[in-house]
């Protein structure tokens, strides 16, 4: 009785050296971490996005009190979505620039859906300040665009990087427009 | 492993490894344990699960009158798993409590209190006052009905104390009833309790390690013939029990998730209407017989702290040398009569105190009382206790062979 536990490491030999024992301490340890990756699961996922949190994804902005010229900032999860109606002149700076000169080298066409609305997540893409421009009297960079106050990063007016810190373009977020002058964000 | 140059470089500072190897692994424990020795370890991890489940809700969780419910219903709704996250804290309470309960029961009957054991005892019913205030405080916080009379309820037992009562009473608040500044401190007193347990139970273990674990007849062993080697051999058991603690667990959190919880929890918190019949939760309802009991307000809460804190003392009531109740044949059957008489107590509290029940309540109380003080020094002197076996592994020896 007691004493078949001491004897047991010995018996049960397989033709290739392996004991039963060693193949019970594989397969318990496998279910054992099987185990504890589906429990910690639900503890980690819980710390994603809720419900709530992602029915807020989406919001609807009416873009028909905007004159040319005019830029606004609305908030989608919780970030500042620069809208921009460009003038003529802005639009022409954005799509002569040639495209060898870009750090981050993209098509003004790429990053727009009607040339006339630029919509740009308004965070800067080196260490995530918001860009001044929005207002009138701010300082718009070099080159026309934005400006990022904290490290000095000049945006031109579709958006790009152009001189400064940052690594990459302004990020433009999944839009549609709903109708001419209604755009749904996210 | 202790082969590995960086292990054995750590170790040498630091003998952390040696230290866990010697108390965790190699530690000899008497080879005759039977399952009721499973629930310490099982209490543990329940604090574990308690502990980690309660980090991850207070993630979400908003301590403020105005929000706290609704915080809660998000957590239920919104919050991946929260469903699940909430059920298992909630449930886990209750049992903690079962299993803390059948490990104290099984103190008493095995006469683990008894010396070298006492400080280790008493450490225990200290764990169990730390878990009483965690779980009432804990209870608190979904800010529902119950939460909210129970916080007025248990709070305003200390009103009867004489003199300085209301003072105290009005401290505990932070106000002059249970509202926002309450709320706020039991939160921050809830998470803070757990880990003072975690404090409390690594004195526990210590205090236990020092003499070992108790057995089942009660008897010190006389050599390394009577005991074995912590792992494999408990370690295996407990996770067998812990499988089947497991089972019944799941059963609840995900079958029968609000069958120990009271539907009046899930209204709102409303300071100017108390529910027609308000009861704490299931684990605390013996003391709350004992509290109603008494027909005097001060008399009432004496009588329900002094049930706890009798345990305090019951090392030196009991003057009996013989440990486990198999060899005690008179105390076996108080010992019955006592988790009877406990059960009875826990019913009462269940029901409203008037009539019949009011007086079960107080013959159980006056049985409670009468068991620690009267019949347990009593039979320390007048039992005639069976003969002990001169060892561990006697009894099973001297078995015929199957």
């Amino acid at each position: 009785m007691a004493d078949s536990a001491n004897t047991a490491p010995t018996a049960g030999h397989d033709d290739d050296g392996g004991t039963r024992r060693d193949f019970l301490y594989l397969t318990v340890g496998a279910m054992g971490a099987i185990g504890a990756a589906v429990t910690i699961w639900p503890l980690v996922d819980s710390m994603n996005p809720s419900a709530d949190v992602l029915a807020l994804a989406s919001t609807e902005v009416d873009l028909s009190p905007m004159s040319e010229g005019q830029r606004i900032t609305i908030t989608w999860r919780g970030k500042p979505v620069f809208v921009d109606r460009r003038t003529a002149d802005q639009i022409k700076m954005a799509e002569e620039v040639p495209i060898d000169q870009l750090p981050d080298p993209q098509l003004d066409e790429a990053r727009v859906q009607k040339p006339e609305w630029l919509v740009l997540i308004g965070v800067c893409t080196h260490l995530g300040c918001i860009p001044l421009g929005q207002k009138t009297g701010q300082p718009r960079g070099e080159f026309g665009g934005w400006f990022c106050p904290c490290h000095g990063s000049h945006y031109d007016t579709s958006g790009r990087i152009r001189k400064g810190p940052a690594p990459a373009n302004m990020a433009v977020p999944p839009y549609e427009f709903l109708g001419d002058e209604l755009i749904r964000i996210g | 492993m202790m082969n590995n140059p960086v292990v054995k470089w750590i170790d040498h500072r630091l003998p952390i490894i040696t230290m866990m190897n010697k108390e965790l692994n190699e530690y000899p424990t008497p080879r005759n344990l039977n399952y009721w020795w499973n629930f310490g370890s099982l209490a543990g991890i329940v604090l574990v699960i308690m502990i980690l489940t309660g980090i991850i809700l207070a993630m979400q969780y908003t301590a403020h009158v105005d929000y706290a419910f609704d915080s809660v219903e998000r957590i239920m709704r919104d919050v991946n798993y929260g469903w699940m996250i909430r059920y298992i804290h909630a449930n886990g309470a209750s049992f903690f409590f079962i299993v803390v309960y059948i490990h104290i029961f099984r103190g008493l009957y095995y006469g683990s209190y008894k010396a070298p054991r006492e400080i280790l005892w008493m450490i225990g019913v200290l764990i169990l006052l730390l878990m009483m205030a965690t779980a009432f405080m804990g209870y608190v916080l979904p800010w529902g009905q119950m939460s909210f009379w129970g916080a007025t309820v248990i709070t305003n037992l200390f009103s009867a104390i004489p003199l300085v009562g209301d003072t105290i009473v009005t401290w505990l608040w932070g106000g002059f009833s249970v509202d926002n500044p309450t709320l706020n401190r039991f939160f921050a007193l809830h998470y803070l309790m757990p880990f003072v347990l975690v404090g409390v139970v690594i004195l526990h273990l210590w205090a236990l390690h020092r003499f070992g674990s108790n057995n089942p007849i009660g008897i010190d062993a006389k050599g390394p013939q009577d005991k074995i080697p912590f792992n494999p051999y408990y370690t295996v058991k407990d996770a067998f029990g812990l499988g089947v603690f497991l089972l019944f667990f799941a059963g609840f959190v995900f079958f029968a998730p609000n069958y120990l919880g009271h539907p009046d929890n899930y209204i709102p918190a409303n300071p100017l209407s108390t529910p027609a019949h308000i009861v704490p939760e299931w684990y605390f309802l013996p003391f709350y017989a004992i509290l109603r009991a008494i027909p005097d307000k001060l008399g009432g809460v004496i009588a329900m702290f002094a049930a706890i804190a009798i345990l305090f003392v019951l090392p030196w009531l009991d003057r009996s040398p013989v440990r486990s109740g198999k060899f005690r044949p008179v105390f076996r059957i108080f010992f019955w009569l006592l988790f009877i008489d406990c059960l009875i107590l826990g019913y009462c509290g269940a029901k409203p105190a008037e009539g019949q029940w009011l007086w079960y309540s107080r013959i159980a109380t006056f049985w409670y009382f009468l068991h620690f003080l009267v019949i347990i020094p009593l039979l320390g002197i007048m039992e005639r206790p069976r003969t002990l076996p001169s060892s561990i592994s006697q009894p099973v020896l001297e078995q015929p062979a199957e």
